[in-house]
């Protein structure tokens, strides 16, 4: 099936426009509140989450035997949930450092999830095969009710962000603040953090444990790169996360034996790489343009102020003096003068230079701050 | 026990061991998060290698996925320096990037690789005495002893050749460079050999179960002691204790090696965090109650000692103006009487002699804010400490 095919059969084919509105749901929402995570310095908290659902999703299993999406999500939101509350203690109450607190439950909560997921499949009833889906995920295996259920936490979740998004916003910039203002931070706090776990655990089917916190981080940390509005970053972190979703399952969709998550964490690594070199207010392309051209006034700059240095000592400013003497000044090239003669600076007859007055002016006050200068 | 029974926990002790001493220094940099990032990132490193020699306990494979981890560091502090983004958002955005490629990898060349993601990330340690290095038809034992013994053999030369080092630049970078020693170099080090051990371990306990062999252990160690040495010690300790336990627990339930070792780790953690002498949470806690009593305490003191009216000395008083609960005002009256600060007649407490004179040590300790003049204070001041 090529790209093409796949665009025509979208609109018609159960299966594809299933997985399709499913990977753009959860790109949208994971955009969304992955912009928080991403501006709460809480990257890869996702990572540590989405590892630590795995034994949640084991024990949903192993106490009720069925395999009901639903029921194991309740289970990985329910491990998820003690991950993150036992990162915070342990960074609130022991010196063990944020990175080594999420490290250790990544890791613990993951080993764990193993144990369990290998003991799972000795056990005698058969019926645990596509526990494994939850490791790398498997978008071909979402069914409407999975996207009916993404779309309805998307609208929660987008309700509550509503509702509370001036506390939301206030706390995010400013955390102290909030709390002399009398809001009560660690329940804004919680809410976000169980939004943030909500949208991973849903992701897990989809695209897996191992790549969910790229899902969450990767339109965010694009998205942020254009814009430094909160409401403009969501917005645009949504776009960009339900976009790489669409595009993802397309190309996988086109290719044999391509899995969707990988697909879809690549598309949005290249939108980040693009936002990264692109953008026109932070990004390298533009800030290197910047650097150049500041770099270059700057020496123009230099150039006058010798020349100043020179002229200054003749009763007449505007008395011509050989190109020549410039030579030991290493400012100044032929395109610096021709700059310089543009600018109304200084004029130039053969082998000659001259200040004119308003060159002269201007490298007066170039370094006085207080006068306006062009 | 049979033969490859014990094979399998020399194994599993070995790696424990080599994973053990750079998570020692990793936690301590604050860093750890850079072993999950390297033992995802190594994949592609890991396919491109197996395509070349076709054998995944080769040294050139190894060499090939541990550059790729050492790109990742590379990859990960050009994105930080760019300022774009905030550091832990760099790590995020890169390893999963590559671990994705080297899945595509693997799934686009399925049908000559016979190598699948989950062998890489999840490892099987129940297999791995099959594998034998067989030179001239004799049997030499395990290849990934062998591998994983050069591994340690390698960062424990390098720990008791650049151990000051260490020390020095993990602890302070900037009298690092002052002395002649070069953090980077110490830093880059500590990636290679971080970034050998990892590609070494992956195969026999799997790329994500290696974090937990490198942060768990070091942790566990941190929260027991702060001397470098004692710590990497007990590391090693919990790290072959983890791995003989665990193959036992696996044997036991009949499931993952590596998992179980993984949980015996989570186990022994679980216990130090709850019950550490003085850095766990119970102690943590009963500590900060007794601070808050204290506090507590030197406030009433002072209230006290302000007031002479004996409205305002009243044991009610207590819980109408200062607005303690009656379980607080308990604590604090009984400690300060415990200690004869205060007595109380009638339900008027009044400051004895020595309540007052400490309530003068107080005043001067919370006026006096330079360390050197209180320092002597301290002793006397936090006298129920025991």
């Amino acid at each position: 099936m090529t790209i093409q095919e796949y665009f025509e059969l979208v609109f018609t084919d159960y299966t594809l426009r299933t997985i399709t509105l499913g990977t753009a749901v959860l790109g949208a929402i994971c955009g969304m509140l992955g912009s928080f995570a991403v501006l709460r310095k809480q990257s890869l908290l996702g990572d540590a989450i989405s590892h630590a659902a795995l034994p949640g999703i084991a024990i949903a299993f192993l106490l009720t035997g069925t395999k009901d999406s639903n029921l194991l999500l309740i289970g990985a939101l329910g491990s998820g949930l003690v991950g993150t509350y036992w990162i915070r203690g342990m960074i609130l109450k022991t010196h063990l450092k944020t990175d080594t607190a999420l490290g250790l439950i990544l890791s613990i909560f993951f080993g764990f999830g193993m144990l369990l997921l290998t003991f799972i499949q000795k056990q005698p009833n058969a019926n645990q095969a596509g526990l494994d889906k939850y490791l790398f995920g498997q978008a071909a295996t979402l069914v409407e009710s999975d996207v009916r259920l993404m779309v309805i936490v998307t609208a929660i979740s987008l309700f509550i962000l509503l509702l509370f998004w001036k506390e939301f916003k206030i706390l995010l910039f400013d955390a102290e603040f909030t709390q002399t203002l009398g809001f009560n931070t660690k329940f804004i706090d919680i809410l976000i953090t169980f939004f943030i776990v909500l949208a991973i655990v849903l992701g897990l089917q989809t695209v897996g444990v191992v790549l969910m916190s790229a899902m969450l981080l990767a339109p965010a940390a694009a998205a942020r790169q254009w814009t430094n509005s909160l409401a403009m970053m969501i917005l645009l972190a949504a776009i960009f996360g339900a976009f790489s979703g669409v595009v993802g399952t397309a190309i996988s969709a086109s290719q044999n034996n391509l899995s969707t998550g990988p697909v879809i964490v690549l598309v949005a690594a290249i939108f980040v790489l693009f936002s990264f070199i692109f953008s026109p207010g932070r990004g390298l392309l533009f800030r290197e343009i910047r650097f150049r051209q500041n770099r270059r006034d700057l020496e123009l700059k230099k150039t006058l102020q010798f020349m100043y240095s020179i002229a200054k000592n003749h009763e007449n400013t505007s008395h011509p003096h050989a190109i020549r003497i410039l030579n030991d000044f290493r400012g100044f090239t032929r395109g610096t003068l021709r700059k310089l003669e543009e600018k109304d600076w200084i004029e130039i007859h053969g082998q000659n230079w001259s200040l004119t007055t308003k060159g002269y002016e201007t490298a007066e006050n170039l370094y006085n701050q207080q006068k306006p200068h062009d | 026990m049979t033969e490859p029974q014990i094979e399998i926990q020399l194994i599993a002790a070995v790696v424990a061991i080599a994973c053990a001493i750079p998570g020692v220094f990793l936690v301590l940099r604050k860093m750890a998060l850079i072993s999950d990032a390297i033992s995802h990132s190594i994949l592609p490193g890991i396919v491109i290698g197996f395509f070349i020699t076709h054998d995944l306990n080769s040294p050139l494979l190894i060499i090939l996925a541990a550059i790729t981890g050492i790109l990742t560091v590379v990859l990960v502090e050009a994105i930080q320096s760019t300022g774009l983004v905030k550091e832990d958002t760099a790590i995020g955005l890169v390893f999963p990037a590559l671990f994705s490629v080297g899945v595509i990898l693997i799934a686009k060349n399925a049908n000559d690789v016979h190598l699948d993601v989950d062998a890489v990330l999840l490892g099987e340690l129940a297999f791995a005495p099959f594998d034998r290095l067989l030179i001239d038809g004799i049997d030499f034992g395990p290849k990934s002893l062998w591998v994983m013994g050069v591994v340690l053999l390698i960062s424990l030369i390098l720990l008791f050749l650049f151990f000051k080092e260490l020390k020095v630049s993990t602890f302070d970078a900037g009298l690092s460079s002052a002395l002649g020693i070069s953090p980077i170099i110490m830093h880059y080090g500590l990636m290679s050999v971080s970034s050998i051990t990892i590609v070494g371990a992956f195969d026999a306990v799997g790329a994500i179960l290696v974090v937990a062999l490198m942060i768990a252990p070091a942790a566990t160690a941190y929260l027991l002691t702060e001397d470098l040495k004692k710590m990497l010690g007990l590391s090693v300790l919990f790290g072959v204790v983890a791995a003989i336990l665990g193959y036992w627990f696996a044997h036991l339930l009949d499931a993952s090696i590596s998992g179980s070792m993984t949980t015996v780790l989570g186990i022994i953690f679980l216990l130090t965090y709850l019950f550490a002498p003085r850095k766990g949470l119970i102690s943590v806690l009963y500590r900060q109650r007794q601070q808050r009593t204290e506090v507590s305490l030197i406030t009433f003191l002072l209230h006290l000692n302000n007031h002479q009216e004996k409205e305002e000395r009243h044991i009610n008083h207590l819980q109408e103006h200062i607005n303690w609960q009656r379980v607080r005002s308990k604590t604090v009256v009984d400690l300060a009487e415990r200690n004869n600060m205060i007595t109380v007649e009638n339900g008027v407490v009044s400051l004895t002699e020595k309540g007052l004179e400490f309530t003068e040590l107080a005043l001067e300790y919370i006026i006096t804010n330079r360390d050197e003049k209180i320092e002597h204070m301290k002793d006397d001041f936090f006298l129920f400490r025991g």
